[in-house]
């Protein structure tokens, strides 16, 4: 079976921006939905969620859409009116830039950048820029408080990721992650290559670092200091209503999206299945990924709703005494055996 | 070729004006956020020449790490929000001007002497000098000495920056 599909490069190039512009919200919503609203109120029994629309609740998502866009636009009179409206595009942008190296499939990836990984962590970093500009643009000294701890945060923790990531790099010997998915559906297990490899095997401390290192990215409890209702009220976001308000949860939602979807992809093998090559993979590789990324996602938000918040200074002192020399000790581990095998 | 061209008087005309930007606005925060736009443009030409690893560097170094340091400091000490900041301004304008000046000049003249005749071409061959490969190939093997010396470089800074910053 051949799928002979001859498509010109400006509708290809008009389908992969629609697919990347769906995917984003889409996967923000069915992250939003399946754990914040149903996994939460199983977990902590809160019985809101479950009631509106009759069968387990689901009409509350659709009412949280249609209460967002009928709310007033505020914005303070003390805020600097354009930083204060660019900053959640910011926070957007990156979160969708992140999206165009993830490939669903052997041909479905919207660019197989040879700096591939690299470059999604680097876009994954701009949305720091975003967070400082609402905290400061909102003349609010809990917003600047939370914009401060946001990008402490974001900058230490941005170090384990990355190490966390070179491990995964040396042994696949590419940073793309096309190839990466390919050195972990040909590699072999002690000779026996009927799974592939996946590197979860061999790098299982480069993906703890990671899943540790991208809750914090995330600002997600235990590392949730940036937003602490408690203390700061919202954080950097305590100033925005209605449909700005929604795009950084979409920032939020679809960047946690994003980093199951790349860890799915390092560490599960991707898209890959045993066995299935050509059109094949083509088709059955997205909700492969999905399934993938969805195991991934269930333990960061599992987490999220189980352990309380960390101090400041014990969230420094995680990531600079122990993330960090553990990454590289996994680095230099990894080196070690790639030159003694 | 005119593509190219295309793009760069764009990039080119983004980035000046941002430049401007910078030493124009009078707030110290969107002076920084106008230096956001600068990096990213100056990212953006290296990927115009095909040098892609570069411009991600760029991007995560400069961007992610640099100017947020900045924003953070800015943020930490004072913080102007609308109506403060006209304190920047200092009596320096004419000697940046000449200083600025000379700098174009010293710039110009060099390049103009290093590459004045060449005629250099969009390849494959260029495209793979880009790649992530050679450029680790080329920094580990045939530059590795001036990379340590670098790296020897920074540790130094990094160790001094603690001992200024203790007190003890």
């Amino acid at each position: 079976m051949t799928l002979a599909l001859s498509i010109g490069w400006g509708s290809t190039l008009a389908i992969k921006t629609i697919v990347v512009l769906t995917v984003i919200p889409l996967g923000a919503l069915i992250l939003g939905y399946v754990f914040l609203l149903k996994m939460m109120s199983h977990m902590q029994s809160r019985l809101g969620p479950m009631d509106p629309g009759g069968f387990h609740g689901w009409y509350q998502l659709v009412g949280d859409g249609l209460k967002f866009l009928q709310k007033e636009d505020v914005m303070p009179a003390q805020a600097d009116r354009r930083v204060f409206a660019v900053a959640p595009a910011v926070v957007v942008m990156s979160t969708f830039l992140v999206f165009l190296v993830i490939p669903m499939g052997p041909d479905l990836v919207v660019k197989d950048l040879d700096v591939g990984v690299f470059y999604a962590l680097a876009v994954s970093s701009l949305s720091v820029v975003g967070v400082l500009m609402a905290g400061w643009a909102s003349a609010n000294k809990f917003a600047l408080l939370g914009a401060l701890r946001a990008a402490a945060q974001l900058i230490a923790y941005e170090l384990p990721l990355l190490l966390a990531v070179v491990g995964v790099v040396i042994q696949a010997g590419t940073m793309s992650l096309q190839g990466i998915v390919l050195s972990q559906q040909h590699g072999k297990i002690f000779g026996w290559g009927g799974l592939g490899e996946p590197f979860l095997l061999t790098q299982f401390v480069g993906l703890a670092l990671f899943l540790v290192a991208s809750q914090a990215e995330l600002t997600q409890t235990p590392f949730d200091m940036p937003v602490a209702e408690s203390e700061l009220v919202a954080g950097y976001m305590v100033e925005y209503t209605g449909f700005r308000f929604l795009f950084f949860f979409i920032g939020e939602f679809g960047t946690a999206f994003a980093f199951a979807a790349i860890a799915a992809t390092l560490f599960l093998g991707g898209w890959a299945i045993p066995g299935v090559h050509g059109d094949w993979a083509n088709i059955l590789g997205p909700p492969v990924l999905f399934a993938k990324l969805m195991i991934i996602a269930f333990f960061m938000f599992w987490v999220r709703f189980t352990y309380p918040r960390l101090r400041e200074d014990q969230l420094q002192a995680v990531a600079w005494k122990f993330l960090i020399p553990l990454g590289l000790a996994n680095i230099l581990l990894t080196g070690l055996f790639k030159v003694a095998f | 070729m005119w593509e190219q061209q295309v793009a760069f008087s764009v990039l080119a005309l983004a980035i000046g004006s941002a430049a401007i930007g910078v030493v124009r606005s009078r707030n110290v925060v969107h002076a920084a956020l106008f230096l956001v736009v600068v990096l990213a443009g100056a990212a953006a030409i290296y990927i115009l020449l095909a040098a892609e690893f570069t411009a991600w560097v760029q991007v995560l170094i400069y961007i992610g790490a640099v100017v947020i340091l900045f924003l953070f400091g800015i943020m930490l000490t004072r913080a102007p929000m609308r109506g403060e900041g006209s304190r920047l301004d200092n009596d320096q304008r004419w000697a940046a001007v000449v200083v600025s000046l000379f700098v174009l000049g010293v710039l110009i003249a060099l390049l103009v002497d290093a590459f004045g005749g060449q005629d250099i071409h969009f390849s494959h061959t260029l495209v793979n000098l880009g790649r992530t490969g050679s450029v680790g190939r080329d920094i580990f093997r045939v530059y590795v000495v001036p990379f340590e010396v670098v790296s020897m470089l920074l540790l130094a800074a990094l160790v001094g920056a603690v001992v200024l910053a203790r007190k003890d």
